[in-house]
């Protein structure tokens, strides 16, 4: 049996692994579309700060790991599918076969259809590569316009800091963090991040970017003076790396589609991660979730599956974390609300801190939390099991700092006998 | 045989020596915040639970870095962090379903139990023996039903 994993990140690495570990034999190819060791963009922004070394962003360190689990490691990008003869054909000419296929290529950023996009002094934070350009390119005191302040951008917004540069954020949702926050939570990140010299434009569009002449950029800005810039980060989105699927008969809509058992439409062929457009328990609907929790998962049950285990996979939950120079923030499940649920908010503008629960009847269904370190974990134990909360939902409705107590006398009780 | 925590909530009196033996132990400083066992109390501090992670087998936190900076100790089985690893992330601390991984905004690290090294200071410090340290097979309501199983069958093997 062959297994070819396309894609070295998370969920393509998890895969392999867990192929291996299952040890029903077999020949595991892991399949990498960038010359480095396996790595984890996440880690990416603590590289730029200057955290950590490029081999801090290695999803493995051990010594011959993936030698060690019988997984051979290929640097190759793939151009085609050839479903019917499975096989993969590279773009350096080469070609692969395969009995069991996993698509775990991940995502691309995309940036706007706006001139100036493609100059030298616009980059994309993605790569390891993406980051040496950076830290070549950027020196404290200069100005740096970061485009976008969605996760990504949010994540990178912290690197930029601690690289003591000028920055100067630019998004066009009304607030900070769109798909992980409210405009509650997404004022008070930006009303932090002004505070500590970061200037922040919400609502702002940028129409194009030129060179000066001198080596600086003109960023021209929707109704509004223009600004100029030494560098322009831009973190405008990313999109599902789908290209070499055409012609391949797999169905696509923002990824691939799979089913409970991570099968595509196409027999042996599989996705995972940031590609795969996976089963969303809170919403019942399929979603891209591009989180390192969603990938994990996915890379397991999939592996299974292709080794012949069936597992049914009982979808995930969108859940990310962030912190924003300091300012910690969370949101899980259906953190705007949910139809006809009822919510419990607690806002402390002057402190930073805002926690908000939504419930759909005595259930917890999303959360967002500004300022919050401790047991944060405990929203994913009640939105999961969905747990009735019963006479603890009328706690949280008056006091929704009361999770950790609701979740310990809730949750718990079955096994513990408490509360 | 492994050995795990066991926590009998009944004999909890709150006296919070378990907090300072744990933040003494892995901060070198009494500060129950930074402890990775906490005490909950319910109905007005009428009772109190001792709560820290199980290093369940599942070990969503494991599962979840990117990094691989949270490892588990094969001798005791403890989910552990290497903090020269950790990148400070926080995924760990949302996908663990029990709350029990923790932010430490001092040092941008995540903290958890780690049974110190088979050694836990809590258990040591309990005056009550609400927290204890047995063998593992005594803890888990799996191994209780194993029990349990293995106890009515003995009758069958004797017949």
């Amino acid at each position: 049996m062959s297994y070819v994993v396309v894609g070295a990140g998370p969920a393509g690495v998890i895969a392999a692994e867990t192929l291996s570990r299952l040890g029903h034999g077999g020949n595991i190819t892991l399949v990498s579309g960038e010359p480095e060791a396996p790595y984890s963009r996440m880690a990416i922004p603590y590289l730029l700060a200057e955290d950590i070394q490029e081999d801090g962003t290695h999803l493995r360190h051990g010594k011959g790991h993936y030698d060690d689990l019988g997984i051979k490691v290929v640097h190759e990008r793939v151009a085609s599918i050839d479903s019917k003869g499975k096989s993969l054909a590279f773009e350096s000419g080469g070609s692969l076969g395969y009995d069991k296929l996993l698509l775990a290529t991940g995502a691309t950023p995309v940036r706007p259809p706006i001139p100036g996009m493609d100059l030298d002094g616009v980059k994309s934070c993605w790569t390891l590569e993406d980051a040496r350009q950076i830290i070549a390119n950027s020196k404290p005191g200069d100005n740096v316009v970061l485009m976008g302040a969605g996760f990504i951008g949010c994540i990178i917004l912290e690197a930029l800091v601690a690289r003591k540069v000028n920055l100067t954020v630019i998004e066009m949702a009304d607030r900070m963090v769109a798909r992980m926050m409210d405009k509650t939570g997404g004022d008070i990140i930006a009303d932090w991040c002004e505070n500590q010299g970061v200037k922040v434009m919400i609502s702002t569009r940028v129409n194009g970017v030129s060179e000066n002449g001198d080596g600086t950029y003109k960023l021209e800005l929707e109704g509004k003076d223009s600004i100029n810039a030494d560098l322009v980060v831009c973190a405008t989105g990313v999109k599902s790396n789908m290209e070499f699927l055409e012609g391949s008969g797999i169905e696509t809509d923002m990824g691939v589609l799979i089913n409970e058992h991570m099968e595509t439409n196409v027999p042996d062929i599989y996705a995972a991660g940031d590609v795969a457009a996976g089963f969303d328990f809170m919403t019942d609907k399929h979603d891209v979730h591009a989180i390192q929790p969603t990938a994990s998962e996915h890379g397991r049950c999939a592996a299974r599956n292709m080794a012949g285990d069936r597992t049914a996979y009982r979808g995930s939950l969108v859940m990310n974390t962030l912190n924003t120079l300091g300012l910690i923030s969370t949101s899980y499940g259906l953190w705007d609300g949910a139809e006809g649920g009822d919510e419990s908010i607690s806002v402390d503008k002057e402190r930073s801190k805002y926690l908000r629960l939504n419930f759909k009847d005595d259930v917890l269904v999303g959360t967002l939390a500004l300022g919050m370190t401790q047991h944060v974990g405990v929203m994913r134990g009640l939105i999961q099991t969905k747990t009735p909360l019963g006479k603890w939902k009328d706690v949280l409705m008056e006091d929704p700092h009361q999770i950790m107590s609701a979740y310990l006398a809730c949750a718990q009780d079955a096994s513990r006998r408490i509360g | 045989m492994q050995k795990s925590l066991l926590i009998d909530a009944d004999k909890c009196t709150s006296c919070l020596q378990c907090e300072m033996a744990c933040s003494f132990e892995h901060e070198g400083t009494f500060n129950p915040a930074r402890s990775r066992i906490k005490i909950f109390e319910f109905e007005h501090g009428k009772r109190s639970v001792p709560y820290t992670c199980t290093q369940c087998a599942e070990a969503w936190c494991l599962h979840a870095c990117p990094v691989e900076a949270l490892v588990r100790n094969k001798e005791t089985g403890a989910v552990e962090v290497k903090d020269d690893i950790c990148v400070g992330c926080k995924v760990c601390t949302i996908a663990c379903p029990f709350g029990t991984v923790n932010y430490n905004p001092d040092t941008g690290k995540v903290i958890k139990c780690d049974l110190c090294d088979g050694d836990p200071q809590c258990a040591e410090a309990c005056p009550t023996d609400a927290i204890v340290y047995v063998d593992a097979a005594w803890t888990g309501l799996d191994r209780m039903q194993q029990w349990a199983a293995e106890t009515d069958n003995k009758p069958m093997a004797n017949a």
